[in-house]
């Protein structure tokens, strides 16, 4: 029993370490990414390599002066910030990243917990995401963010619907909510090549989620300042940052869980390199796709934004469903 | 008391205490968060009983989906513009139904409680967990009530664009 609590706490610190890293090193990737795509160096100073950069930022928000807008609501105002990160750090409980290992005949699974409604849990926690943005514009009684949120809550409602239907076609084919069978049945052809319509909707409602560009409406500069975040500033204003990443690095994983064989890797030749690592290597990538549309596509104008989702990519999400239990029905002959 | 008796008290007590605030919170949006709250409590029961497929769906349409579009209405026609009194004398009316809706509840449950009828979540569930199970009862026993139930939902959808659409035209 005791033994069990240990082995837990050590996996959940393991997990959390590496969710933190990952985020540090989004934001430095980020602005290396941005700055290469914009034929710059990006930063260069901090340590080798400009290393260092993200704690010197996290340092200097830290030494930011922390204003509170007078007229704000406050209960909300400090709840905002804190709501930005949970949604990303319960999600990452149910995410498997290898095989089981023998330590002192003792078997364990790399996944902190295996439920059997793995997927519907991760939407319901990446649902209250949602929450710290409407929160955040709206407690700030303010017009930019306010707007920012409303927007936000009108874009996550629509994007949400996608991401479920999308998850849907590859649901039908393994027949399990777990993650981790999802990824055993991975074992010898990755998901994305039987469901290539749903790795693209999936990645195309998981960008609008982030609230990354071109969807990124809710904090248009342009427009609307900095959208919900505009009334933040030094530390609570980082959290908002966290979280961003930190969500763009479980929208990885789990897009490596539901498309890309998991920690299996892709060649047999291979296959000699342990799970995680190849794990760790498939979310760097997609990761890395994510900063390179970001940096590569302008903005949607409102209007086309919720047009795309609700005239182009339900449909195209409706009928990977039913194409997907046709093929299932036809060629493999019943469920 | 078992651990499980012990975590459905505690998060029993939880969701009775988040739903008074509901009620009593003078600004909607705090409101809407104690909602939120109830619903996680509720999840948690729902967790205990072994009914996880419930919990998950209870946070994902009624923590998120649901409370995510209260909230935005309230935003949208801006509820919030100074404290909200009730002037209408309703109450009256009010107190009555819900007092004929306690007398119900005290019905049943005396009725039930010394002679315990249904059965746990786990012990209706064979292997296989309880997703399946309700899918197949879903799909075989109750498939009339379940067809007429997604008409219903096609109906009420179609209803609210024929609506819109009417107010834009005008």
């Amino acid at each position: 029993m005791l033994l069990a609590i240990v082995i837990a706490v050590i996996k959940m610190l393991i997990l959390f370490a590496v969710l933190m890293l990952l985020v540090a090193y989004g934001t430095l990737a980020e602005r290396k990414v941005s700055g290469h795509i914009q034929d710059r160096y990006g930063p260069l100073y901090c340590g080798p390599k400009a290393l260092l950069q993200p704690f010197a930022d996290g340092l200097k928000l830290f030494f930011k002066e922390d204003i509170v807008a007078s007229r704000s609501d406050k209960f909300l105002y400090f709840l905002a910030p804190m709501i930005a990160i949970v949604p990303a750090i319960l999600a990452i409980g149910v995410i498997p990243f290898g095989e089981s290992v023998t330590l002192f005949g003792r078997k364990i699974p790399l996944v902190m917990t295996d439920i059997n409604v793995a997927i519907l849990y991760l939407l319901a926690v990446s649902s209250f995401s949602v929450y710290a943005i409407v929160f955040g514009g709206w407690s700030a009684n303010s017009k930019y963010p306010l707007l920012g949120g409303l927007r936000s809550a009108a874009q996550f409602i629509s994007y949400e619907l996608i991401l479920g239907l999308s998850i849907m076609g590859v649901l039908m084919i393994v027949g399990s909510f777990s993650l981790v069978d999802i990824v055993h049945y991975q074992r010898h052809m990755w998901m994305v090549v039987y469901q290539p319509l749903a790795f693209i909707l999936y990645m195309i409602a998981a960008t609008a989620e982030l609230n990354r560009l071109p969807f990124d409406l809710p904090e248009a500069e342009s427009e609307l300042v900095g959208g919900y975040h505009t009334e933040y500033s030094s530390m609570k204003f980082a959290m908002f940052f966290l979280g961003e990443y930190a969500n763009m690095v479980v929208t990885s994983a789990v897009a490596v869980c539901l498309f890309l064989g998991g920690w299996y890797s892709p060649v047999a030749f291979l296959a000699w390199i342990p799970g995680p690592i190849w794990f760790l290597i498939k979310v760097v990538v997609i990761f890395f796709f994510l900063l390179w549309v970001r940096w590569t596509y302008p903005r949607f104008r409102y209007d086309q934004l919720m047009g795309f989702s609700w005239k182009y990519l339900l449909p195209l999400s409706l009928l990977n469903i039913v194409a997907t239990g046709g093929a299932m029905l036809f060629i493999v002959g019943g469920v | 008391m078992s651990w499980a008796q012990l975590f459905f008290y505690v998060f029993a007590i939880l969701a009775v205490i988040m739903a008074l605030m509901v009620i009593t919170r003078r600004k909607a949006v705090h409101s809407a968060i104690f909602l939120i709250l109830a619903f996680i409590c509720f999840a948690a029961t729902y967790v205990i009983m072994n009914a996880e497929l419930l919990a998950a769906i209870q946070v994902l349409v009624y923590a998120g989906g649901v409370v995510g579009l209260i909230i935005f209405v309230i935003m949208l026609v801006g509820a919030e513009e100074g404290e909200v009194k009730q002037t209408h004398g309703q109450w009256l009316i009010a107190g009555f139904v819900a007092l004929l809706l306690v007398v119900e509840v005290a019905f049943i449950l005396l009725g039930t409680l010394f002679r315990p009828t249904g059965a746990l979540a786990s012990k209706m569930v064979p292997a296989g967990g309880n997703t399946e199970a309700l899918g197949v009862v879903l799909y075989t026993k109750y498939l009339f009530p379940f067809e007429v139930a997604s008409v219903l939902l096609l109906a009420a959808m179609i209803g609210a664009i024929v609506l819109a659409k009417y107010k834009l035209k005008r």
